[in-house]
């Protein structure tokens, strides 16, 4: 799997911060089955730059274009949430993402730095008296377009893990 | 590719013809500063023709349904016309198609205004 340039840069930045992980990135001679690790600043660029390596793992696994369209989807709203609502565009703070073909499976995570989010407390989209709101909708569709959803509690921060059976790829519709 | 939005007037109606995508930081703010100035304006009936949107995520649907009650608010008509495959889906899937009066043919679009 080949990913831009840019991603390969370690801590997303010109001067190193300590991320949340330390980073294992061997893009250039990953095999379609395989692993990458990365962290980016919190900006909407990096937001743009996990979209794109989404797209580009899913369509080597071989997916039909709905089904990249709902994982790259889902990834892209993980994003969002670890960059604006986790991390809230700090400087400071990086999210750090992995992207894995298992060979069985999809799973990527990506974490933020943030205060913490608990999915319980996230209110039901579909409700009546929600279906009005402007905010509210990630979570629900990244239940909605991939097979397995973790949250994880970090200390700080939250991780999300998305997982797409690639056996299941294209029975969803 | 980011978003773009024409105006046209036909027949009382500003139709506004959206086309690329409307995500977080990708035309977001253009729709509201577009539904903005045309309230602004005294304008009452809006059609936002979304046939060349490809893509919009969870911040484009707030966008949309933020421009929806801010018509609604102001007593003015928001409707949508030709949802592409994907839009239509999502607006199925997030229960907003029952929100919105949306249309396939331009012409019955503009004729339900009056």
């Amino acid at each position: 799997m080949k990913l831009p340039a840019r991603l390969l840069r370690r801590g997303g930045g010109s001067s190193p911060r300590p991320g949340p992980e330390e980073v294992d990135t061997n893009p250039v001679s990953a095999p379609k089955q395989g692993r990458m690790s990365f962290s980016l600043n919190s900006t909407m660029e990096s937001v743009g730059e996990v979209e794109a390596a989404a797209d580009k793992l899913a369509e080597e696994a071989g997916l039909d274009e709905d089904e990249r369209f709902r994982v790259t989807m889902a990834v892209r709203e993980a994003a969002v949430n670890a960059v604006l609502h986790g991390n809230e565009y700090d400087p400071a703070k990086l999210i750090a993402v992995t992207l894995e073909n298992t060979g069985g499976a999809l799973v990527i995570s990506i974490a933020d730095q943030g205060r913490g989010l608990d999915p319980e407390t996230i209110p039901d989209p579909l409700a009546p008296e929600n279906l009005l709101r402007g905010t509210g909708r990630g979570i629900f569709l990244i239940r909605s377009f991939m097979d397995e959803v973790h949250f994880r509690q970090l200390h700080p921060g939250t991780e999300l893990t998305l997982v797409k059976h690639l056996a299941s790829a294209g029975e969803k519709t | 590719m980011a978003l773009a939005i024409a105006s046209r007037e036909v027949d009382g109606v500003t139709v506004l013809d959206l086309s690329g995508r409307i995500t977080l930081g990708e035309g977001s703010v253009q729709i509201r500063d577009a539904i903005r100035d045309l309230i602004g304006k005294g304008q009452k009936n809006v059609l936002l023709n979304l046939g060349d949107v490809n893509y919009i995520d969870s911040s484009g649907l707030g966008e949309l349904v933020g421009a929806y009650t801010t018509c609604k608010n102001q007593g003015a008509a928001l409707k949508l016309l030709k949802l592409t495959k994907k839009v239509h889906d999502l607006l199925q899937l997030t229960k907003l198609y029952t929100v919105f009066d949306i249309y396939d043919d331009e012409a019955s679009a503009i004729a339900s205004f009056k």
